[in-house]
Parts: C-alpha cells; structure tokens; sequence
C-alpha cells in the first residue's frame, strides 16, 4: 500500500521537475520586456477585447455533468460484481439485473425528458 | 533479449547491496531509475509522435510535411522547442494569475501518474497495482479538471467555451469508455492489468472475444483524449486553439505535451486490454508492446486527418444514445454467455 503510494509520488514530483525547469528555463532564456501594453490584451481575433469572459455560462453543460454523476457512480457500483462475477450465485446475479434495469428505466425517463438533448 | 530491462533492474539492486545498501534502498533505487527512464521514454515518444503526425498528415494532404531542418525534417521538431523556450513569457493581464501558471505545470501530471503502473513488458511495472484499471480511469479523469482550469483562467471566451466543451465532452464519454471494460473484468475477474495480459496469453485476445467492447472503446477513447473527429474543443476554424488558446512559449509546449503523452498512454492501455500486451512469437515481449500500441498510435492519425469533425450536438447523442446503450448491451451480453457456459459445463 504505502510502496505504491511512494511510487506515485516520485512520479508526481518527476512530472513537476521536468514542468518547472522547463518553464524556469523559458524564464530565464526569454526577453523580458513588452512592447506595448497591447501585448496583455486577451485574444480576440485582431479585435478589440470586449468585457470579461467570466459570465454566467448556460446550463447545458451543467445538466450533462449532472447526469454523468449519477451514471458514473452506477458504473463503479458495477466493478465489485463485475470482479467477482464468476464466482458468484445466481442471488447477486438477479440483484444486479434489478439494479441494470432501474439504471436502463433512469436511462429512459432522462432520453424521454430530453435531458440528453443539446439544446 | 527478453529480460534486458529486467536483467538491468536487477543488476542495479544488486548493485546498490553490493555497495553495502539495504535492499528496500536498492529496490526505491532501482524504482526512481525506472521512473526517470519511463520519462525520457516518454519525452522521446512525444518527438517521434509529433514528427510522424506531420509528415502522416503532409502524406495523407499530398504535400511533403516538413523537410528543411536536416534529412526528412528530422530536426524540425528541435528547432521549434528552440524557438518555444526562447519566446516572450506572459501572463495575459485579465487572467487569473495563479490559475494560470499552474496549468501548464499540472497538465503532464496525470499522464505521467497512468505509466506508474502500466505494464510495459512483462514483469516490467514500476508498481503493480491490484486496481491498475479503476486507477487508470480516475486518474486520467483529472484531465478534465486540469482543461477546465485552462478554460476558465485565461479569461478569454476562445478558452472558456473550449473548456467547458472539453469538460462536456471527456465527462460523456468516460462512460461508455468504463462500460466497455466491465466485460474484460467479468472474464478477467481482475482489474490488474498484467492479469488481464496473463488471461489473454492464455485464451486469446480480448480483440477476438470482445469485438463490441474494442468498437466502442476505440471511439470513447479518441473523444477522450480530444482527437479528430472529436476535437471539438480545440476546433481551430471555430474556437482558434480552444482551451490553449491564451497559451504561448514553454505553457504552450507543455499543453501540446501533455496532449500527446495522453494519447501515447491511451493507445498504451488499449494494446494492453485488446491486443494481448506482449504476447507474440520471436520478438520480445517489451518490444512487441510498443509495436502494439504504435499500431493504435498510427491507425488514431490516419482517422484523425481522414475525418471531417462532428458537430457538437451529434457528438453528444452519438455518445449517450448509441455507446452507452450498446456498452450496456455489451455487458449484458457478457453476463449471460458467462453464466450460460458456467450452467452448461
């Protein structure tokens, strides 16, 4: 347990060795100066930068993040069956296919009421 | 030949006992030696990738792809990281400053985590983990957070819309990625990925036993990893560079790396699941792995510069319409054989 830890951890910190010194080397190698204060300007195809991009974002996005929550944790509710699956009896087997088919009712009710739709 | 780099990890714990070192002390050393070779690994992978995506896509245009900076162009590549250290470094002045600095430096981190514990031969992982596939998901999850960061920092609407579709789009489609895989953990009865090798030496590729599951997971894994026909995020004729949009220098080179590394370990994880990982006869083991998932490397560029891009409401019915029912179906489907042949013998 704790030597797969470790391991991650170097890793990690291997990644970040090679991130860091790459961007400390462009820091130290790149001129430092501007030439103006357009240079700053966010991008905006050549025009001038109109107000912030931090706005309210529609809510599309956040209805497919709330139904992949929910199918995400069905499908790590799958694993453990799906690991031990031929040694199990038929009980597991019929309970899982309940859960199969609520999650394949879920499914449908969200396809019926358009939540999959990109609107 | 076909224990060469065992052989070496070997010699260097050895090595380290013989110099009067415990051999805990031998094994992390012979572990961080591992670490840092995977990386050059990988670093020499992204030059080779980038190179054969030029030239592939020069091919595939009928124009010649890069040819000045030394034979074929083979130098190309070095003259642009030259050029991409050498280049004004700033921050963008409404950006979230933080935020911004710490993408580029994350964005590897993921992607260097997954080659923990990949095998990349056999008996050659640096940890062999007993969940080695639920890790692989959840970590290369954290992409999308690290996108979504890079979206909404730079305060600039070409980042935050690619942002946001990247995060729509790789959330989408890690479930029919997921779902595709439960029917190799239902045969396997493992999620150890050299298990699962084990099992395909001795009954055959999952390619064969699992034909729907490797459709399925071929298509989740190019929108995972933000590949044409699924590089709505960075569509470069709507959104200019996407989530990288606001990135230049040494920031940019490290998105850019971080992009290839993913798809380099993707292809990685998909000749380890489908194409038996390093089964196969004369060659060794190590080098037919990398053999493999060069074959999905190079099969990903001729579908990425074949394909028009799809649009982004048929991407997103595509997914949850017709992979996630069809990865379910799957899994049933596996279910029931296994059960059957069970009943039966």
């Amino acid at each position: 347990m704790n030597d797969g830890l470790w391991t991650i951890i170097l890793f990690i910190a291997l990644a970040l060795v090679l991130t860091c010194a790459g961007i400390g080397v462009s820091l130290i190698l790149s001129p430092h100066y501007y030439h103006s204060q357009d240079q700053l300007e966010t991008f905006e195809c050549g025009v001038d930068t109109e107000g912030s991009a931090w706005i309210n974002f529609r809510i599309g996005y956040y209805m497919y993040a709330l139904v992949f929550l929910l199918f995400d944790i069905e499908t790590i509710f799958f694993y453990p069956l799906a690991l031990a699956f031929q040694s199990v009896g038929l009980f597991p087997v019929l309970s899982a296919t309940v859960f199969l088919v609520i999650l394949c009712i879920g499914l449908w009710y969200e396809w019926k009421e358009g939540a999959l739709e990109w609107k | 030949m076909d224990n060469l780099f065992i052989n070496i990890g070997h010699w260097i714990v050895n090595l380290v006992m013989s110099l009067g070192g415990s051999e805990t002390l031998g094994i992390w050393i012979m572990r961080i030696c591992c670490a840092v070779g995977i990386l050059i690994f990988l670093l020499i992978n992204v030059i080779i990738l980038v190179y054969l995506e030029r030239k592939i896509s020069g091919f595939i245009q009928e124009r010649l792809g890069p040819n000045r900076c030394g034979p074929f162009g083979i130098f190309q590549l070095f003259m642009d990281i030259l050029k991409l250290v050498s280049k004004n470094t700033f921050v963008p002045g409404a950006a979230d400053y933080w935020i911004y600095c710490l993408v580029p430096i994350v964005v590897f981190i993921p992607t260097m985590m997954i080659f923990g514990i990949m095998p990349l031969g056999e008996g050659m992982t640096v940890y062999d983990s007993p969940v080695g596939l639920l890790y692989y998901f959840a970590v290369s999850a954290l992409t999308t957070l690290i996108l979504l960061m890079s979206g909404w920092a730079a305060n600039n609407k070409y980042n935050l819309m690619g942002g946001m579709r990247a995060a729509a789009q790789m959330i989408s489609y890690e479930i029919p990625l997921i779902f595709s895989i439960i029917g190799i953990v239902m045969m396997t009865g493992s999620l150890n990925l050299n298990d699962i090798v084990y099992n395909q030496v001795d009954h055959g590729w999952f390619i064969w036993r699992q034909p729907l599951a490797f459709i399925v997971f071929s298509i989740a894994a190019t929108a995972e990893i933000n590949r044409n026909p699924f590089d709505l995020p960075e569509g470069e004729q709507e959104l200019t560079a996407g989530y990288q949009t606001e990135y230049s220098g040494m920031r940019f080179a490290f998105m850019y790396l971080g992009e290839y590394v993913a798809l380099f370990a993707m292809c990685w994880l998909a000749a380890v699941l489908f194409l038996g990982g390093w089964d196969g006869p004369i060659l060794p083991g190590w080098l037919w792995l990398f053999i493999k998932s060069y074959v999905f490397v190079l099969l990903n560029m001729w579908v990425r510069w074949t394909f028009p891009r799809i649009r982004v409401d048929h991407m997103m019915k595509f997914n949850w319409k017709v992979l996630i029912p069809l990865a379910i179906a799957n899994m049933v489907v596996t279910g029931v054989v296994i059960k059957a042949v069970q009943f039966l013998a």
